[in-house]
């Protein structure tokens, strides 16, 4: 036995468990108790009074419920920008039949449907954890008079987007619902990226996967974000006491 | 919790267990990615799993492997369908440009053309990576001789005949590949979710699918030729698509064929509760398990937005035998690969 344990590699890590049962065994308990006092921990902690809430931001929370407020977040973000957007000279001035026309409108609709969905969806599974409905955008920076502003400011809620996404899912709970929920935010990613696609090659035509958001010269893999790296960048478009803590997905 | 005291109880009356956890008797080897790094928190998930896989419906779900193993063939159909277009013998990292195609190369602008470089060096690239991150696990490379992306089974004359020859028809084949990834990679992530490292990878190409996905569209929309593409607004039809999905597309890029790239899956037996495979012109989301999804379009009526939109806002997943049907369009008569 102890000649099979020294052969090397994955497959002795993989059967050693089964030759040296009493440390897992003992390994397992702690894991049970472990989990037990975590979940104690969490059903004694309101979000309001988790020391790691900052004053004055607005906490999403944990698990998939901290997820699905974290794209709730960032689809207000998106869709006030196309708001926005629709009141700037820009975009009123743009022909009626024009392509950029067209594709500004159906960002617009995709974007409003997508913060409704949210908004039901955690008013029906987690309405008591559900953020605020009027998070308040600060459009300072971007002038929606000026078509570069506006199209470099779409760039990037765009790839922010897909890149938070992409950097959450592993955030989502593996019970049945949080599957469902893998699901639904794969839904929606993938029409992001399609976004992010086209508002890059109007600005710049080819530059759909610039090696700033794919890993063009190594693996072809989009690159993620963390939720802290994309709140650093959604908070400054985002008013004080609006801005996102993400604390609770680590 | 005693586990290995149980396992042995259950050995004892199904002598056939680890059989059944896993058919090669690696007992353990499908959780090979997570192995070693397992948290408190996923022990009774795995646990589950394990028994889910053992004593489960008669299909059981796919594992992790074989979801990558699964992705690996699309991308090499990706890659391939690239290579043999754009530069090299259809294999990974062949790169010598034949006189054919450098005649397809000509019929595209100076981007476009530079746009499906990219795309080829991306699909050869998640070949590469889903190999690496299979190791020991990644089926062999399939013979070029595999597929025939005409659609002819094997005849090289099938309904795409000419598309390596034909800069729109190849444009149109290639928008079906992308869409049908997109749609494969969105199906297969919940039999990833157990292991957050490779589920990430996961989205993170399944992105990158929808980006040229996007690309390719607006590109069919302008024209081969045309260097502005994105000037062009779609009618979001199969001739003139709109960069993201409208209803079905009208059955996409050659209906006849293209159509179930669209269209509804059906859901394997192993496949959780309240995930569905609807028709790309679905306007219903948000299902869990417990709850049904809701209508948004009836839902969300007050926004007077424009039908389409609710269908355009989502992407639907595809399940495997479905993804794997349309993917055999491109193989040949008696090819096991899909």
């Amino acid at each position: 036995m102890s000649n099979n344990l020294k052969k090397g590699g994955e497959e002795a890590d993989f059967t050693k468990p089964l030759h040296v049962p009493i440390k897992r065994r003992s390994f397992f308990m702690y894991a049970g108790a472990t989990a037990g006092a975590t979940a104690l921990l969490l059903s004694g902690c309101d979000d309001d009074e988790d020391e790691n809430n900052i004053p004055g931001m607005v906490n999403v929370g944990s698990g998939s419920v901290g997820v699905l407020n974290y794209a709730y977040a960032l689809e207000q973000l998106e869709a006030a920008f196309y708001t926005s957007l629709r009141t700037g000279t820009y975009y009123t001035g743009l022909a009626g039949n024009s392509a950029e026309k067209q594709i500004l409108d159906d960002l617009y609709y995709h974007e409003v449907i997508h913060r409704e969905f949210f908004k039901a969806a955690l008013g029906r599974d987690a309405a008591s954890s559900k953020i605020k409905d009027n998070l308040e955008p600060d459009f300072s920076k971007i002038n929606f008079n000026d078509r570069t502003s506006v199209l470099g400011a779409a760039k990037s809620f765009e790839d922010l987007g897909v890149a938070a996404y992409n950097g959450a899912g592993r955030f989502i709970g593996t019970d049945n619902s949080g599957l469902n929920y893998l699901v639904a935010a794969g839904k929606i990613v993938s029409v992001e990226a399609r976004h992010a696609a086209i508002i890059r090659d109007l600005i710049s035509e080819g530059s759909f996967i610039d090696s700033d958001v794919v890993r063009t010269g190594e693996n072809g893999l989009e690159i993620s974000k963390s939720p802290s790296e994309v709140v650093a960048v959604a908070n400054t478009f985002l008013k004080d006491g609006s801005k996102l803590n993400v604390s609770g997905l680590v | 919790m005693n586990f290995f005291h149980i396992l042995s109880e259950i050995e004892k009356t199904d002598p056939e267990v680890f059989e059944r956890f896993d058919s090669r008797r690696q007992v353990f080897k499908h959780l090979s990615g997570f192995g070693k790094k397992m948290t408190a928190a996923a022990l009774p998930l795995a646990m589950g799993a394990i028994f889910n896989k053992a004593y489960g419906q008669s299909s059981s779900a796919p594992s992790v492997n074989d979801v990558l193993n699964f992705a690996l063939k699309l991308e090499y159909l990706e890659a391939y369908f690239y290579n043999i277009g754009l530069s090299g013998d259809g294999t990974i990292g062949n790169n010598t440009t034949t006189a054919a195609q450098t005649a397809l190369r000509a019929q595209f602008s100076t981007t476009n053309l530079s746009s499906l470089l990219k795309i080829r060096t991306d699909e050869n690239n998640h070949v590469n990576f889903l190999r690496t991150a299979l190791g020991n696990n990644a089926i062999a490379a399939p013979a070029v001789s595999q597929f025939d992306f005409t659609g002819g089974k094997g005849t090289n004359a099938g309904p795409f005949a000419g598309l390596f020859s034909n800069a729109a028809l190849f444009l149109a084949v290639a928008q079906s590949l992308e869409d049908t990834g997109v749609r494969a990679y969105k199906g297969g992530a919940p039999y990833l979710a157990s292991n957050k490292d490779i589920l990430t990878a996961a989205l993170n190409i399944h992105s990158v699918e929808a980006r040229h996905a996007s690309r390719l569209r607006t590109m069919r929309r302008g024209g081969p030729l045309n260097n502005a593409a994105s000037g062009t607004a779609g009618a979001g039809t199969g001739a003139s698509p709109k960069s993201w999905i409208s209803g079905t597309d009208g059955g996409g890029a050659s209906p006849a064929q293209t159509a179930p790239i669209y269209g509804a899956g059906s859901a394997p037996t192993y496949t959780p509760a309240g995930i569905t495979f609807p028709a790309e012109d679905n306007v219903t989301q948000g299902a869990t398990g417990a709850n049904p999804g809701v209508n948004l379009q009836t839902a969300l009526a007050s926004l007077n937005f424009p039908a389409a939109a609710f269908s355009e806002a989502f992407d639907e997943p595809l399940d495997v035998p479905t993804v794997s049907t349309i993917a055999r369009t491109f193989t040949i008569t008696g090819s096991t690969l899909f």
